[in-house]
């Protein structure tokens, strides 16, 4: 062994002749260690506490309303009870899955441009500036815009146009972090399969994408929970439902609208199923998310081969 | 079977900074080149022109002719077509990390729309022996993650991938400089089998390690090719003094 002195940490270093100076040398760094441990952990505290909150409020304010009715019976009349919110949740996930359809493709594509092709090109700036003014529009505004391109011309509301709407939202953020995550793909690899003679769209969709895929996917899974819960832009698109629609040309219910509608009414049976309702949206938010996320970690989710 | 590389007034440029400058050199089939000299003067460069890995790099661009065997390299033929007759192996192991064993070496293969897995289960078979890997990976060749392995069998996974193609050129970009002296000591020992069956040829900061693999070797400087000779020629009885000030580590 050669010198053992450095780096064994005080108490091993406490017999040796300079051991008084190399102690208070570790207890400075040992205390700074502690506080900044703790003000991670802290941090961290920060983040997880609003989360388990409003979820914990939620369960309390909404479990009392919760039962199989909510999620199977239509809407009643005020003064009845027993009524729930199936169109609405039958809504919300038609809407969300037309979204899906048509952001996730053309956000992973232009991912894919932003970081495989349009890198350090003019084009790909705006592309990418372009990207994130998008995520900053108030969702209303995308609200209004889904109305002019697809209600207007329709001449009624839709379920497809709060589909367009809600794409239009995540477009963006699937955009940035589909480049994201494949710019941390090493170049080597990259290299890697040029030098096999690998064409460059198979290499990107056999080999970059899939190193990406899981950082890939939670970017479309936050995309994903962002816009199942956004109301504004609904508002001028699907506009809401009382009865069961699955028509994707037909007004048509949604969770968050019908939340909304529910706690903005006078009566007490009402604000009761709103609360249940939350409970519903964010319990699909996170079982969809997970679902993905079990999925992608026991291999089911490959990428192209 | 291998075949002879020439290379005729290569120039090679990364934007406006010109990397190489008018570089004749040839390099003779079933026999392994060694390209040396200091950082920066060009070796890398030299070596990724052959397989046209150069262009690849924004504003970079080569001119020149290079041909391997029959084929020129920079006329009349795709750059994916050349480069699975010239197979490279890079400074850094950089094996496929989402892939197993198996579909690492048979990546090449199946990504170029390969189809036949009995044949492929042979290839791969073949590969990983001529890498002098199967005996350490053939129990859970497709299970066990390619980027699981230690960073010399790697390197010879990364090996075997580029045989898999069944290349007749095999470049190799300083393939030991990540290695221990026992990985390196195999991949030399494989170098020498390699020679059979393909041209080699392999960029070295190593100046023993040319000496051990290669029958001829250039000498670079300043992205001009100083000499090029018999691997013992530049070694005991360099004609041109900058050779052997390098050689005798009088610089670099």
């Amino acid at each position: 062994m050669p010198d053992p002195v450095p780096n064994l940490g005080p108490n091993l270093v406490m017999g040796t002749p300079n051991s008084g100076q190399m102690l208070s040398v570790s207890l400075g760094r040992r205390i700074t260690d502690r506080v900044m441990t703790l003000l991670s952990v802290l941090a961290m505290v920060m983040v997880i506490v609003p989360l388990f909150a409003i979820f914990g409020y939620l369960v309390y304010k909404g479990i009392g309303s919760l039962d199989l009715n909510l999620l199977i019976k239509m809407p009643r009349p005020v003064g009845e009870t027993g009524g729930g919110m199936a169109n609405a949740i039958a809504g919300s996930a038609l809407i969300l899955g037309i979204a899906s359809l048509l952001g996730v493709p053309v956000g992973i594509g232009a991912g894919i441009y932003l970081a495989e092709y349009g890198r350090g090109g003019r084009f790909g700036s705006v592309v990418r500036f372009t990207s994130d003014v998008l995520n900053g529009v108030p969702s209303i505004v995308i609200g209004i815009v889904a109305y002019a391109i697809v209600v207007i011309r329709q001449k009624h509301f839709s379920a497809l146009a709060g589909g367009v709407a809600l794409a239009i939202m995540m477009i963006p953020t699937i955009t940035r972090t589909t480049e994201e995550m494949l710019l941390l793909v090493p170049a080597q690899i990259r290299e890697a399969a040029f030098g096999l003679g690998i064409s460059q769209w198979r290499t990107t969709l056999s080999i970059t994408l899939r190193t990406a895929l899981s950082g890939v996917i939670t970017g479309v899974m936050l995309a994903f929970a962002r816009v199942a819960g956004e109301t504004a832009p609904l508002l001028f698109t699907t506009l809401g439902n009382q009865y069961w629609s699955l028509n994707l040309n037909e007004p048509t219910a949604a969770l968050p609208l019908q939340i909304f509608t529910y706690a903005n009414s006078p009566f007490d049976e009402w604000h009761r199923q709103a609360w249940a309702g939350a409970l519903v949206l964010i319990v699909m938010i996170v079982l969809s998310v997970s679902a993905v996320r079990v999925a992608v970690s026991r291999g089911n989710l490959r990428g192209a081969r | 079977m291998g075949v002879g590389i020439q290379v005729r007034s290569l120039n090679a440029w990364f934007g406006k900074k010109q990397a190489l400058y008018d570089i004749n050199m040839t390099a003779l089939a079933n026999h392994c080149t060694a390209v040396i000299g200091p950082s920066g003067c060009g070796k890398s460069t030299f070596v990724r022109c052959i397989n046209r890995m150069h262009e690849t790099i924004p504003d970079a661009r080569a001119a020149g002719s290079i041909m391997i065997g029959e084929v020129d390299a920079y006329n009349g033929t795709s750059s994916t077509q050349l480069r699975r007759r010239v197979g490279m192996v890079f400074q850094k192991p950089n094996p496929f990390p989402t892939m197993s064993v198996y579909d690492n070496v048979a990546s090449g293969l199946k990504l170029n729309g390969f189809r036949g897995a009995k044949q492929l289960d042979e290839i791969v078979e073949r590969s990983l022996k001529n890498s002098a890997l199967w005996d350490e990976v053939k129990d859970d060749l497709k299970k066990k993650s390619g980027a699981s392995l230690s960073g010399g069998q790697q390197q010879r996974l990364c090996i075997a991938r580029a045989l898999a193609v069944e290349p007749e050129v095999v470049l190799m970009d300083e393939p030991c400089s990540a290695l221990d002296p026992i990985s390196t000591s195999k991949i030399e020992d494989l170098i020498f089998q390699l020679k059979e069956h393909y041209t080699i040829v392999i960029v070295t900061h190593n100046m023993q390690q040319a000496a051990r693999v290669a029958e001829y070797t250039g000498f670079f400087l300043l992205g001009k090719l100083i000499e090029f000779d018999k691997t013992t020629k530049i070694f005991t009885n360099p004609s041109d003094k900058r050779t052997e000030d390098y050689i005798t580590g009088r610089f670099g």
